[in-house]
């Protein structure tokens, strides 16, 4: 024991009891504001489930249909597993601009190799999952070895995937009949079976395992809490032993190999496969269905079941909007007011701790 | 004293730009020792103890651990040699509950097929023995173990970081400012932590500005000044007033000291 000073000799009747506060003087606001900061999945949850009411009251019975509500989760499907990659990256505190592209050269390499090489479906799909990895192992490198921003970084590998993309299909598209006659395989997440009015897709069950799946990796294992560490303070995860580079690698990779995925499944919906998707906005609809999501693109915070509600609030609305005949730049009005609530409410719950 | 030391520097330097961190340092750790490192601010501790902990690479000079040279590229390299720190930022991610923090990096899995292939973390085993860590320490105002860190005062934090080092240092703990953002209780508990650590045959390095601190528990004191060692001092020998003259300037170190 070492020899305790004057002032010090009052702690010998100090408590050492665990401290415990009486409840009452918090208000609800700040209750809330607590319970949406241990849950950040919550937020969106409650919006969609609000955006579901709502819609679900204005159109009826039509709108609640299973019918209806499983057509919203095939809608979704590529979107929910390019936002799941998405989510990945900006835990990280990054951003992939590339993912989109990246499935779709994925999703031409694999058509090429089945339809025009006639190699083994099963293989053409593993030399596109490849490919796929191999682009986000390039973004990781770069963001991890070279110390680029991730934004500029994916910024020029979706011009460069995507200018590849052009120049290696020439632009031509496989045909949906020439897919389902050498390689139905391909088409595999287009199939769809119905449980009463209810119609999934394998596409669907897809995003929902592969979000469930990321779910429990990035909660229940050693890798997911080192990717949050990374995204909230990589100088600190770096002081705590965490081999930052290869956790940045990992999830650039990862990124890409889910989207190649999503390449997979985007073959099975849309039948043929087309290089001039590359011009589609999958990135920002990704990126939009992580931001509503609560994903924080600080970094390090948000649960990956938001960018999955966010998806759907996403599908939602703009089904909701269809069947109510509105003109459809209101569903791209409402993302908007969405994305920047969605920022907001997230800035107001990071200050519980402050 | 008559023991190899456990850890040794020699003629260590470091230069940021035109600056002179390190002038040809010497250093010397003894086993089961505790060793304050004081000194002006600017004289270089802490370019000191970031080389031994591996955060920064020396221009020159060598380091044994153990009679062994070595040259750590990164703190992960310092710690599975066994050197654990106490950084002054802490080093913990805010977002991430108590436990997460405590184990980052070395988590514990569970046993069998869900550790093995499902690569599960252990969290109530992290959290018992995070739980037990900081109940050694008195940290009993934390009231939830799995609450994240950024809701934590700076004092429970610091204890956080503190506990963390003590629980997984096997050859040396550095401390850098341990008690700077600590009450008077949370003080006492980890000067009586460092010595329990000490106890157990773990040598410290004990980085502070609290003199009455650094006198009451050290066995020696190695004054740091203008990037080098000026001198180890027995603190029962000198009084600080005496400590503080050397580190300033105001008056030289007696030539037995700079032997040492």
């Amino acid at each position: 024991m070492s020899q305790v000073q004057e002032f010090e000799k009052a702690l010998a009747n100090s408590e050492t009891s665990v401290a415990a506060f009486d409840e009452h003087g918090t208000s609800l606001v700040k209750r809330i504001q607590h319970f949406l900061h241990s849950t950040p999945a919550a937020v969106p949850l409650i919006v969609l489930v609000l955006s579901i009411a709502v819609f679900g009251v204005t159109i009826g019975g039509r709108f609640f249909s299973s019918y209806t509500l499983t057509l919203i989760l095939q809608q979704i499907a590529i979107v929910g597993i390019l936002g799941a990659a998405q989510t990945l990256v900006i835990l990280t505190a990054g951003i992939d601009l590339s993912i989109g592209v990246i499935m779709v050269i994925s999703a031409v390499i694999m058509g090429n190799c089945a339809v025009t090489y006639g190699l083994p479906t099963l293989l053409a799909v593993v030399i596109g999952l490849a490919a796929g990895a191999a682009c986000g192992l390039l973004n990781g490198l770069l963001v991890a070895y070279m110390k680029l921003p991730p934004f500029i970084v994916t910024l020029g590998t979706w011009n460069i995937v995507m200018a590849t993309n052009f120049i290696y299909s020439a632009n031509e598209t496989i045909r949906d009949a020439d897919v389902d006659v050498q390689a139905p395989l391909l088409h595999l997440f287009g199939l769809n079976f119905k449980v009463g009015t209810a119609v999934l897709t394998f596409g669907v069950i897809a995003m929902v395992v592969l979000v469930l799946f990321l779910w429990y990796v990035l909660n229940h294992t050693a890798w997911g809490r080192h990717v949050y560490a990374v995204g909230d303070d990589p100088e600190a995860a770096k002081l705590s032993g965490i081999q930052t580079k290869k956790v940045l690698i990992s999830v650039y990779t990862l990124a890409g190999l889910i989207a190649a995925f999503a390449a997979w499944v985007s073959i099975g919906r849309n039948g043929s496969i087309s290089p001039s998707a590359a011009v589609t906005d999958y990135n920002l609809q990704a990126i939009t269905a992580t931001v509503i999501g609560g994903i924080s693109l600080f970094g390090g915070r948000g649960s990956i079941l938001g960018t999955l509600f966010g998806a759907m609030i996403v599908g939602v609305v703009s089904m909701g909007l269809n069947m109510l005949g509105a003109d459809p730049q209101w569903k791209v009005l409402l993302t908007g007011v969405l994305i920047i609530g969605a920022v907001a409410i997230d800035q107001w719950i990071r200050k519980v701790s402050v | 004293m008559t023991q190899e030391p456990i850890l040794t520097a020699r003629g260590l330097v470091k230069r940021y730009g035109r600056v002179t961190a390190l002038n040809s340092c010497d250093f010397d750790l003894y086993p089961g020792e505790i060793l304050a490192v004081i000194g002006d601010n600017g004289a270089g501790k802490s370019t000191l103890i970031k080389a031994i902990s591996g955060a920064v690479v020396p221009d020159e000079g060598i380091i044994e651990l153990d009679g062994k040279q070595v040259l750590f590229k990164s703190p992960i390299e310092a710690r599975e040699a066994g050197i654990e720190t106490v950084y002054q930022n802490l080093a913990l991610s805010p977002a991430l509950s108590i436990a997460d923090n405590m184990f980052l990096g070395r988590e514990i899995r569970k046993p069998g097929f869900l550790g093995d292939w499902l690569r599960m973390l252990d969290r109530p085993a992290m959290e018992k023995r995070a739980r037990d860590k900081l109940t050694e320490l008195g940290l009993m105002t934390i009231q939830n173990i799995s609450q994240a860190v950024e809701t934590l005062s700076g004092g429970q934090r610091q204890g956080v970081a503190v506990a963390r080092a003590a629980a997984f240092g096997s050859k040396m703990v550095i401390m850098d400012e341990p008690t700077a953002a600590l009450g008077v209780k949370e003080s006492r508990r980890v000067l009586e932590l460092i010595l329990d650590v000490k106890k157990r045959g773990l040598p410290i390095v004990l980085i502070s500005h609290n003199m009455p601190h650094v006198f009451e528990v050290a066995d020696r004191i190695h004054i740091h000044r203008l990037g080098r060692r000026l001198c180890v001092i027995d603190p029962k020998q000198y009084t600080m007033s005496d400590a503080v003259a050397f580190m300033t300037g105001a008056k030289l170190p007696p030539e037995a000291a700079l032997a040492a």
